[in-house]
């Protein structure tokens, strides 16, 4: 089983009652296993004619109360983008699955981290936020997928999880298991029938002076909850770090291989991992930040992530970035070699009294 | 005193933000009567499209979506698909169907999704200060043609109903009018036929195209635009059932 169908089975597992998709690649795998499975659980898969249909087939079911959800890959998540805003607007919850591919435009179908900006600064129009995990195992986007499920349910929001071409055809040993859904609360606004109680309206539009700015700052709020209670994030060896990298899904991965062979070389180097791309970790990255240290941003692609990164520490701390993007994918020795250009090597001895890291920012 | 005649209580008891003459407030009634004469309040979703309609919740006491420029048919598919139980039914403009939304009832058609569609064709985009819409009339002065419709720059009239007819998966489709009584009872006959098909369960999607006023941005009369309808309109959007 590859990501991508570990993906769709733990939808199928969170109860995710309805599926729409257009076929894009790298993400084929899940249109295909949810057309055989779906209808086996007596569910609805619907291969839909865009990806415009898809978000609002999605957009439909959510209204009526039901767990629904789409995959696609960069361009085709550029089609949603209208649907998505329509959704928080309406504060449905939904669960959107990006395995990015490179762009711009058609790009390539190499995977690539250049969709950051689009999912975590909301990509469509209007005032609005959507929740962003960006795993960087096949565990973890499984694991991901029923936390997405209950956080849509829980703040009638959507719920995007970004991963990449790597993960998505990636083959792990993996847990797959039915998760206990959170507390959800009851979805009495769906649209059922008004049968015995007054109608229910699903709206996103707001005329009356005033009434916009107000469901605005409900919305707000909403997401104050949100960056409050649910930021995930992993670190490793930051106490005595001199350096700390950042990364985030596959790119990760691949920061830990490097890290772990600095430690080996005697370099005090440590990573932070965001896991939630949007509540993004920011308190966790500002306070690691209070000690003198550098920070390396590694990312596929030319450098997005790392405006966060910057935001959190704010000026703090030096911050410097390596990306491939494209389909390029950054290996353990580059990363390795940026983290030891940027430490001091500790078997020569400082000749300045106040040497200072050399730094190529 | 005998009452002959009285609100449909699916409709709701309130002023109206339509133009004096305008049809979408009958079209609504109609939708109303059907509703209540079928007894499927209770399991009936309704969706609002943009256009001047977008507030149609607010006279149809029925849970109700408002949804997307265009994308009606594929929210219908949505909620029909995840309940099969319920009575889905779409009401869109002309701009709505048939310019920004052509891929979405086309599709929605071609599935045979089990959902209804209400369809007011006024030959302009209303809502936005009366532009083009694929529906205008050659010679029609809108605001984006204002020496009349020419075929050479804008095309022809777009027959959606005609275009829908020839798709296996649409099992209705029926063009009315509102431009007087007769008509209006027609109307109401093919809007009820449409929904009774929903109800019994066929397989396919029922549309009704309602050629419906807008004297405002016709530049004419509420009388002139029912005059309107049946000499010009009707020329070029015959009224009768083209399938089913
Ligand atoms: C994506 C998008 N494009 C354009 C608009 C602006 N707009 C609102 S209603 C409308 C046309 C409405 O015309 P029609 O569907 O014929 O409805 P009517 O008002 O005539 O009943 C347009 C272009 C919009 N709301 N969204
Ligand atoms: S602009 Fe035309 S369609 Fe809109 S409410 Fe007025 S008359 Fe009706
Ligand atoms: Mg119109």
């Amino acid at each position: 089983m590859c990501g991508n169908e570990a993906l769709a089975e733990a939808a199928i597992l969170a109860g995710c009652d309805a599926y729409f998709g257009y076929p894009i690649t790298p993400q084929n795998e899940i249109p295909a296993y949810m057309s055989r499975r779906m209808p086996e659980e007596g569910r609805v898969f619907v291969q839909s004619e865009s990806e415009l249909a898809a978000i609002n087939m999605v957009f439909g079911a959510s209204a009526t109360g039901k767990r629904a959800m789409t995959t696609s890959s960069s361009p085709g998540i550029s089609l949603m983008q209208e649907g998505i805003s329509y959704l928080a607007g309406a504060e449905l919850p939904a669960v959107v699955v990006n395995v990015m591919r490179g762009g711009p435009g058609l790009g390539n179908i190499a995977p690539s981290q250049g969709d950051y900006f689009q999912a975590t600064r909301g990509g469509g129009h209007g005032d609005y936020r959507t929740i962003v995990f960006g795993p960087s195992s096949v565990q973890e986007l499984v694991d991901c997928m029923a936390l997405a499920f209950d956080l849509a349910d829980e703040y009638r929001m959507t719920v995007v999880v970004l991963a990449d071409g790597i993960l998505g055809q990636m083959m792990e040993p993996i847990v797959l298991e039915k998760k206990p859904r959170r507390e959800l609360p009851p979805k009495d606004w769906a649209l059922t029938g008004a049968k015995g109680r007054e109608q229910n309206i699903v709206r996103s539009l707001w005329l009356p002076e005033g009434a916009l700015e107000k469901h605005n700052y409900k919305l707000k709020a909403k997401y104050e909850q949100v960056q409050k209670n649910e930021v995930i994030c992993e670190q490793y060896e930051v106490d005595d770090a001199e350096i700390i990298v950042v990364a985030y899904g596959v790119a990760a991965r691949i920061v830990r291989g490097a890290v772990t062979r600095a430690r080996e070389e005697g370099i005090k180097a440590g990573w932070i991992r965001p896991v939630t791309l949007w509540p993004f970790p920011t308190e966790q990255i500002s306070k690691a930040a209070d000690e003198l240290r550098i920070f390396l941003v590694v990312e596929m692609s030319c450098g997005q992530m790392v405006e966060d990164v910057k935001l959190a520490i704010a000026g703090k701390a030096p911050v410097v970035f390596y990306g491939r993007p494209g389909g390029g994918v950054p290996t353990v020795d580059e990363i390795l070699e940026r983290i030891k250009q940027l430490t001091i090597p500790r078997n020569v001895k400082c000749k300045a009294k106040n040497a200072k890291p050399k730094l190529k920012i | 005193m005998k009452t002959v005649f009285m609100r449909t209580p699916t409709l709701k008891d309130c002023p109206t933000h339509y133009c004096p003459g305008c049809g979408h407030g009958i079209a609504h009634r109609l939708i109303a009567e059907t509703i209540d004469e079928l007894g499927i309040r209770g399991r009936t979703i309704g969706i609002a499209p943009v256009g001047c309609a977008v507030l149609a919740y607010n006279y149809l006491d029925i849970d109700m979506v408002e949804v997307a420029h265009g994308r009606p048919p594929a929210v219908a598919t949505g909620m029909k698909r995840t309940n099969p139980d319920k009575i889905i039914f779409s009401y869109q403009g002309d701009g709505d169907l048939a310019a920004i939304g052509t891929a979405e009832i086309i599709h929605a058609a071609h599935r045979g999704e089990q959902i209804t569609v209400i369809f007011i064709n006024n030959a302009v985009f209303g809502m936005t200060g009366g532009q083009m819409a694929p529906t205008t009339l050659l010679e029609q002065v809108t605001a984006t043609t204002p020496r009349g419709r020419q075929t050479t720059s804008e095309g022809y009239p777009l027959q959606v109903s005609e275009l829908l007819a020839l798709l296996p998966g649409a099992i209705y489709v029926e063009r009315c009018s509102l431009h007087n009584p007769t008509h209006v009872r027609k109307a109401k006959k093919a809007i009820k036929h449409a929904f009774e098909l929903q109800v019994s369960g066929a397989q396919g999607l029922s549309l009704v195209e309602v050629l419906s006023p807008c004297p405002v941005y016709w530049r004419m009369t509420p009388v002139k635009a029912m005059e309107w309808i049946e000499k010009e309109m009707t020329k070029v959007f015959p009224l009768g059932r083209l399938k089913g």
